[in-house]
Formats: C-alpha cells, structure tokens, sequence
C-alpha cells in the first residue's frame, strides 16, 4: 500500500493487507499522536488496509511556547 | 469497532474514554466537551460577542466551528507573522474558512502594520521567535478585542497544550505560571477576558473533528517552532499517554482541581509580559506611552519589542583617508 506522510512529506510502500493499528506500530508512530486517513475520512485502528489501499498518516502534535 | 452511541461503525476511539465513535456522535462528543468546558469554568456568556484568535490550524478553526454550532457570536482574527510560505497559507486556510461560513475574520499583518516580521525582528531583538511571536500575537489580539468591543478573546489552545504547559513549569518549578496557568483568564486591568474552551479535547480529537467536518486546515507545522521544548513535552506525554490512557486529562485536571489554588498568590511584579504562556503584566498598570495598551513599564513589551525590530543598525562611517596625490 502507499502510505503518504508529513513534515516533511513523503511518501512510502508497506506491505499489505494489514490492521490500521499495526501500520502505525510498523512504522513506530504513536497513535495519540496520529490519524489515518484513507479518501479524505478516518480510518479505525482495527480496519484491515488492502495491499493497494492509498493512505495518509497525519501528525496532529502542532504549536510553539506561546 | 462500534460506535458507543448508536452501535454504528466507528470511526475513532477515544482510548480515555474507553469508547469508540461514528462521526456523528464523534461530533457531538466535541461540542458537547466545549459546551462542558464553557459551564464548567463559566467561560463566556450566551451573548458575548466573541473574538477567536485564528492562525489557519486545526485548532482555532475547530473552536470557531464549535463556538458558531453552539450559536455564539464569533469573528475571527489573524495575525501574519511574515514566517514565509508558511504564514501566506495559513492565512489562506483562515480567509477560505471564513468565507466559506460567511464569518468575518479581521486580519493585521506583522511586517506591513509593525514594520517588522518574526524571523528577521526575533533576530534584531535578540528574542526567541516562538516568544517574539507569543508577545506579538497576545498583544495585537488584546489591542484588537478593546477596539472591536469584544467581550473575550476565544484561543485554540487544546487539553495537549495545557499538559505540555503544565509539565514544562512543574520540571522547572515555574511558580508564578503555575498560579496562572487556567482555562480562562478573567477580564483584569485593561486586558479583555481570555478562554479556552478546547482544553477537555487533546490535540487527535481537534485534528479528528476538523477531518470529519471537511475542514482544511493548515497541516504542516511551523518551521521555526520545529524542536522546540513545547514539542518534546507533548511528544512525552503522548507517549505517556500510549501506555495509560487518561493520563494527560488526570495530570492536567487534577492539577486545576487540587493543586492550581496552592500557587495562585498572584502575578509576581517582576512578571514581563511574554515571559510565559499567561504572562501579563502585574499592578501596577498605566496606558504604554505609544500605544495606549495597560502595562508596568514605559512602554509595553510589544512596543519595545517592535523598537529594537525595527531599529536601524547604525552604520559607522569611516573617516575619509587624505587623499595621495595622483601620479602620471
């Protein structure tokens, strides 16, 4: 699957099918801090992505001292 | 995964919640914890007029959303910050949401109202830009609510800002931001009141909301704030958080409810504006001789910030050497 990141952006192939959750364990990202999104809506942790499925993974941590 | 609510298929878990969402219920959750936040620290008035501190995030375009579906008078504010790119299209998001809701958004611009923008006048200040930008933004958005006759200043800031707020003045033993470190700042000496209605939701329910509202907001992160230690504190507690959820809602409310009063003696009056997150300045307070703002000094923080912004560095002629004649 393609799976799109940010800051910066780029974009990498993971194997496939496998569970929301695991991509982010996979690719050593917090889940607190991400969302998943597949055709511009959230995808739940426990949803099985197809091995063509196309998805980004959005840092939500954001923001300066003030 | 389940929705909590109507058994629908979910698309979120709220891990501290021990509860899965669809996005309707998702949705209300969210208005429903703003609603909470604004009773619970009696945050605004049914009819206060409202000025919500916009910068082109999730944030502050999900509390403008929230604030506009719970019926209250809201206009935004933005403030260009001259960061590049980066500055052009955060004002893009804020000016496309407006329009789009048929909101007003009052805009001032850094460089073109102030004579100077966040990278270069943090430089010529000898300022860090993350507190250049706090002072500047804190300041215009006070002078902009007294001009527009606004009952209270409405920010983004989320239950992940005031964790990460929190923790960095606990490992510091910040004594004074720990006394003023709360959900709204009543209205005092001059200055408008400010809340923060946002602080029951962390920072992946106001990303999640604004996605299932179809909000574009401004994803990529400001570059200048990239490592600074606002960002490792929340990065912390996410990762705290991972392994026990409620963790940050338990640290940050716990602390309002058993601790925050312990510290809350009062602003102490060697506090300068722009030292902390809530920094304002302590009694006693007299209009800024150029610009009229309250504040403890001659002039205001801002005012003497934009001085040695925008202060020419002084070039230092040499003297003219006598000239040899030429020879043929």
């Amino acid at each position: 699957m393609k799976v799109l990141l940010r800051n910066p952006s780029r974009q990498v192939e993971v194997d496939g099918p496998l569970e929301v959750a695991l991509l982010l364990q996979q690719l050593d990202l917090n889940r607190e801090a991400h969302l998943v999104i597949e055709d511009g809506t959230l995808v739940p942790n426990d949803k099985i992505l197809g091995k063509d499925a196309v998805v980004e993974i959005r840092p939500v941590i954001s923001g300066g001292s003030a | 995964m389940k929705c909590r609510v109507c058994r629908g298929p979910a698309v979120i878990d709220i891990r501290r919640h021990n509860a899965n969402f669809c996005p309707e219920h998702f949705l209300k959750l969210c208005r429903d914890q703003t609603a909470k936040a604004i009773t619970q620290f009696a945050m605004l008035e049914p009819d206060d007029r409202v000025l919500v501190a916009v910068g082109g995030g999730k944030d502050s375009l999900a509390v403008w959303d929230i604030l506009t579906e719970l019926g209250y008078e809201a206009d935004g504010f933005y403030v260009g910050l001259g960061i590049g790119e980066y500055s052009r299209t955060s004002e893009r998001h804020a000016r496309t949401f407006a329009d789009a809701r048929g909101l007003t958004l009052h805009t001032e611009d850094l460089l073109r109202d102030h004579g100077f923008d966040v990278p270069n006048g943090s430089r010529s200040a000898k300022r860090a830009p993350c507190s250049a930008c706090g002072l500047s933004k804190r300041h215009l958005f006070d002078e902009a609510a007294r001009r527009g006759g606004y009952d209270a200043i409405v920010t983004g800031h989320n239950l992940d800002d005031e964790a990460a707020v929190l923790m960095g003045n606990v490992l510091h033993w910040q004594t004074d931001y720990l006394g003023r470190q709360a959900p709204l700042l009543a209205a005092h000496n001059g200055f408008p009141k400010k809340a923060k209605p946002l602080v029951r939701l962390t920072e992946r329910e106001t990303a999640a909301y604004c996605v299932l509202r179809g909000i574009d907001y401004l994803v990529d992160e400001c570059p200048i704030a990239a490592g600074n230690k606002h960002l490792s504190y929340k990065a912390a507690l996410n990762d705290i958080e991972r392994d026990s959820p409620g963790a940050k809602h338990d640290f940050y409310f716990r602390f309002l409810d058993q601790a925050a009063a312990r510290f809350a003696a009062g602003p102490s009056p060697t506090a300068d504006v722009g030292a902390g997150p809530e920094a304002e300045p302590a009694a006693p307070v007299s209009p800024c001789r150029r610009c009229g703002a309250p504040c403890s000094n001659d002039i205001c923080a801002f005012c003497g910030l934009a001085a040695r912004a925008t202060a020419a560095v002084p070039v230092r002629l040499q003297p003219t050497p006598p000239r040899r004649p030429v020879r043929s």
